[in-house]
């Protein structure tokens, strides 16, 4: 009962959107905004549908109706509550009926907006974000329904949504229960927050086409859509940090962040957004890259689709490819589509949206921004070649030859770098004009004292070339960053008679993009200390210990105490090592490795044991044990130097977005 | 007005080339340098000489009675039997369970001997498939980095386990 109406309402959604498609090119086409109105109504009722129908499979998984096989596959007795409630994107078939969901939200709040400034945009917004969810809404009906019944024929047992001729409806008692590598609660978020990212770029997408088809090549598409783009990067990047926290946490091989095809296909899209988020700022203040702007939006909206499609489709193998299906040709043809028909359009009105005026000095702040925005792509580029190297390969070689994180990290490191110097660099340059002698004059001092913390570090004894010059690059950015903090502030103070922080207060206030984005500049260079501190400097140990002897790393010492093995609630077999953890001799606190068998789908996972400083991780993995002696396990160390700054600047980033994003009084 | 214009339209395309150049050049050393070549054991021995010391990434049936582990060194030994590399051919001969069995009854079956230091997975039993990272030695001995193990799982069956008529 509940399944058919959740998907007749998908089925009403599904026309409603094909409805809102034919009125908004019907109003646009003969300027009647009566029906590019009528097309926004369509819209703005998608949303309480999709609602609906979200609803009727969130009471189905919560209520246990196995014979709907998307519950059967993805909830089982034992999970608890809110389990129940994430299986929603759990598995194929909910996560892109949530993923509409989130596209209806995000269209019907932009819809709301007031219109009179750029009515001529409204009708081809609603194109294509309702074309969009067209093309969603068309999958899970048509290929990934989670609403299908499990039926008992003659021949056998089928999914299907209606019932086949002389076919009883099955119920099985129990369903085989979510992956059990998804039953954490860095998975209840770092799903929605990665689709919330994907999802909202597609908002600037829209207004992009809409500017390109009504031929307005003011940066007003940008204006509307700044905050948009602030908030998808932010959701994005979270996404991104948090599956890289999950994957610490969960995993247990001792990292974050694998150069996993899946991994990088959600990177791609955030690397284009976040050169996106750079440009606009020189279409703004300079009236230049509005082409640039173009593709870069495009390319996002293609990758996002791409990163969908490659963690919904299995065609890579990948820890995330826990979904198998037929949409790949669908995707495939999707993306074709639109990225093909999106580029004509850009080619057509490429000489309209050409600069309005000539970059001049290779110094200036718009061009160094250029040259930040290249490298970005760079990474793009080496992170796809990564991707289908091996599809190239076997074609022209018919050899399969794959490309592993050494690669990535090779190719990468650099570019990385290089876009750290820009961090430093760039706040200094002025706009339309610098030379070497007016950036010099600005630079030496900061440049000096980046170079006096590398020769502190290696006179320390530090001798890593990489982890030397990444330092440096650190110091660089945060000297420079702090110093136009301080630099301004005290400005300001000395004019207004405020004192310093109130001054600092004031001004960020003011102006909070740009104090908003040196906020996040801070974050990312702390991102780089922990990152530079687990990819340099990680050691492992591993050995077989009998019961209280120990094992030594990095000054720690690990001593195996006992491992018990129990049934818990949730299906679970738990074997679970007490170990302490040391510091020299001083005693620093006990720490529980342990493996969680799940029985429904006989699989284990791994939990690590983990003690946490501002300077270092110890981590340490039950790998095997003794079941019937009791007497000895193995374990697995890890060493992982400075990684806490990792999250830490995850924090200090969300604070960047907030004060970047934070509504001003003015406008 | 018009060729200063041009001129410094060139040094911005000269630029840009250079760090397209900057990039390629990463692509193509970072690729040469960490590309890993799929391998199956048939294919390894036709080529043992060429490609001893590379990257290879292996793939084979284990043979169960071959393993052997000491779990103080965590030195694992084990053999495996050549399976097809190529999904197509597994599946037109009969799917994954099916080829590895056969792998590993065979006699006749090209062998390959393993040695790969820590813990010995769960997974590795008769008749799983080792998808193996490493290098060839010159002792003809596959030396093996990363260790992947999968079972023919039942875990992806489409079917209820446990039905009852409603």
């Amino acid at each position: 009962m509940i399944a058919d109406f959740g998907f007749g309402v998908l089925v009403v959604t599904f026309i409603l959107s094909f409805f809102s498609i034919g009125a908004a090119l019907y109003g646009a086409l003969t300027k009647s905004y009566p029906w590019a109105e009528s097309a926004r109504r369509a819209m703005l009722l998608t949303f309480p549908l999709l609602t609906l129908s979200s609803l009727a499979l969130l009471y189905l998984l919560v209520g246990g109706h196995y014979e709907i096989q998307y519950v059967y596959s993805v909830t089982s007795n034992s999970m608890p509550l809110y389990l129940r409630i994430t299986a929603l994107w759990g598995g194929q078939a909910g996560s892109l009926l949530f993923w509409a969901w989130l596209l209806s939200a995000f269209t019907s709040a932009v819809t709301l907006r007031k219109w009179e400034r750029d009515r001529e945009f409204l009708p081809w917004v609603i194109l294509v974000s309702s074309v969009t969810l067209a093309f969603f809404l068309s999958l899970v009906i048509f290929f990934e329904n989670p609403f299908m019944s499990w039926w008992q024929t003659v021949s056998g047992e089928v999914a299907a949504m209606f019932r086949p001729a002389g076919a009883v409806l099955l119920t099985p008692r129990d369903g085989r229960g979510l992956n059990p590598l998804l039953r954490h609660p860095g998975m209840i978020v770092h799903p929605p927050l990665l689709y919330l990212g994907f999802v909202a770029y597609i908002i600037p997408f829209a207004f992009a086409i809409a500017a390109l088809i009504t031929g307005r090549t003011d940066d007003r598409w940008i204006r509307i859509t700044r905050r948009w783009t602030l908030w998808a990067w932010l959701f994005l990047s979270l996404g991104l940090v948090l599956g890289a926290r999950w994957a610490y946490d969960v995993l247990g091989w001792g990292g974050y962040w694998g150069w996993d095809p899946v991994e990088i296909a959600s990177l791609m899209p955030w690397l284009t957004g976040t050169a996106f988020l750079h440009s606009v700022i020189i279409q703004e203040k300079r009236g230049m890259l509005k082409q640039w702007n173009m593709l870069l939006i495009i390319l996002t909206y293609d990758l996002v689709l791409f990163g969908t499609f490659l963690t919904r489709s299995g065609v890579l193998s990948s820890v995330h490819s826990f979904a198998q299906s037929a949409i790949g040709p669908m995707f495939f043809a999707f993306i074709g589509l639109t990225f093909v028909s999106s580029v004509s359009l850009l080619i057509y009105r490429w000489n309209d949206f050409k600069a309005e005026v000539e970059m001049k000095s290779m110094l200036s702040r718009e061009a160094l921004f250029t040259l930040n925005n290249l490298i970005f792509i760079g990474v793009l580029i080496v992170c796809f070649w990564g991707v289908i190297f091996p599809l190239i390969s076997e074609l022209v070689t018919n050899q399969k030859v794959t490309v592993g994180p050494p690669f990535y990290e090779r190719a990468t490191a650099p570019l990385f770098g290089a876009l750290m110097l820009l961090m430093g660099v760039a706040p200094l340059s002025a706009w339309g004009h610098s030379t070497i002698k007016t950036l010099g004059r600005a630079l030496w001092k900061p440049a000096l004292l980046a170079a006096l913390v590398m020769a502190v570090i290696l006179a320390a004894g530090m001798r890593n070339a990489v982890a030397l010059i990444g330092f440096g690059l650190v110091a660089l950015v945060l000297i420079v960053t702090l110093y136009e903090f301080w630099r301004a502030a005290r400005a300001r103070s000395k004019t207004s008679a405020e004192n310093f922080f109130l001054a600092l207060w004031k001004l960020t206030g003011r102006n909070r993009r740009r104090y908003g984005g040196h906020i996040i500049h801070i974050s990312m260079v702390l991102m780089a200390i922990g990152i530079l501190g687990i990819e340099v400097f990680q050691t492992e140990t591993q050995g077989t210990l009998p019961q209280g002897s120990s094992l030594e790393l990095a000054g720690y010492t690990v001593k195996f105490d006992s491992v018990a093995q129990f049934d818990t609630a949730g299906g679970r077999n738990v074997t679970r090592a007490v170990v302490s953890v040391f510091k020299g001799d001083r005693y620093l606190g006990d720490l529980y490795p342990r493996r969680d068998y799940y029985y429904e789908s006989s699989q284990p996972m791994t939990i690590p044991g983990l003690y946490s400083t501002l300077a270092d991780d110890m981590y340490i993995i039950l790998v095997d044990w003794q079941p019937i002696s009791a007497s000895g396990a193995t374990f697995k160390v890890y060493h992982n130097p400075l990684v806490n700054w990792l999250w830490i600047g995850t924090f200090i980033f969300v604070f960047g977005i907030l004060v970047a994003a934070w509504p001003e009084k003015d406008s | 007005m018009q060729s200063s214009a041009n001129f410094g339209r060139g040094k911005f395309i000269v630029g840009g080339l250079l760090i397209l150049a900057a990039v390629v050049y990463l692509i193509a050393s970072s690729t040469s340098a960490s590309a890993e070549y799929f391998l199956t054991v048939d294919e390894l021995h036709a080529k043992a000489s060429s490609v001893i010391g590379r990257n290879l990434r292996v793939s084979g049936a284990v043979i169960g009675d071959t393993i052997q582990y000491d779990p103080q060194t965590l030195n694992l030994t084990f053999e495996v039997a050549s399976i097809p590399g190529d999904n197509k051919a597994i599946e037109a001969a009969g799917g994954l369970a099916v080829v590895l069995h056969q792998a590993v009854i065979d006699p006749l079956r090209a062998r390959l001997k393993v040695i790969y230091n820590g813990p010995k997975p769960d997974l590795l039993r008769d008749e799983a498939q080792a998808i193996m990272t490493g290098q060839l030695g010159e002792d003809g001995i596959f030396y093996v980095d990363e260790l992947l193990l999968k079972c023919p799982t039942k875990y992806e069956e489409a079917l209820p386990a446990q039905a009852g008529g409603n």
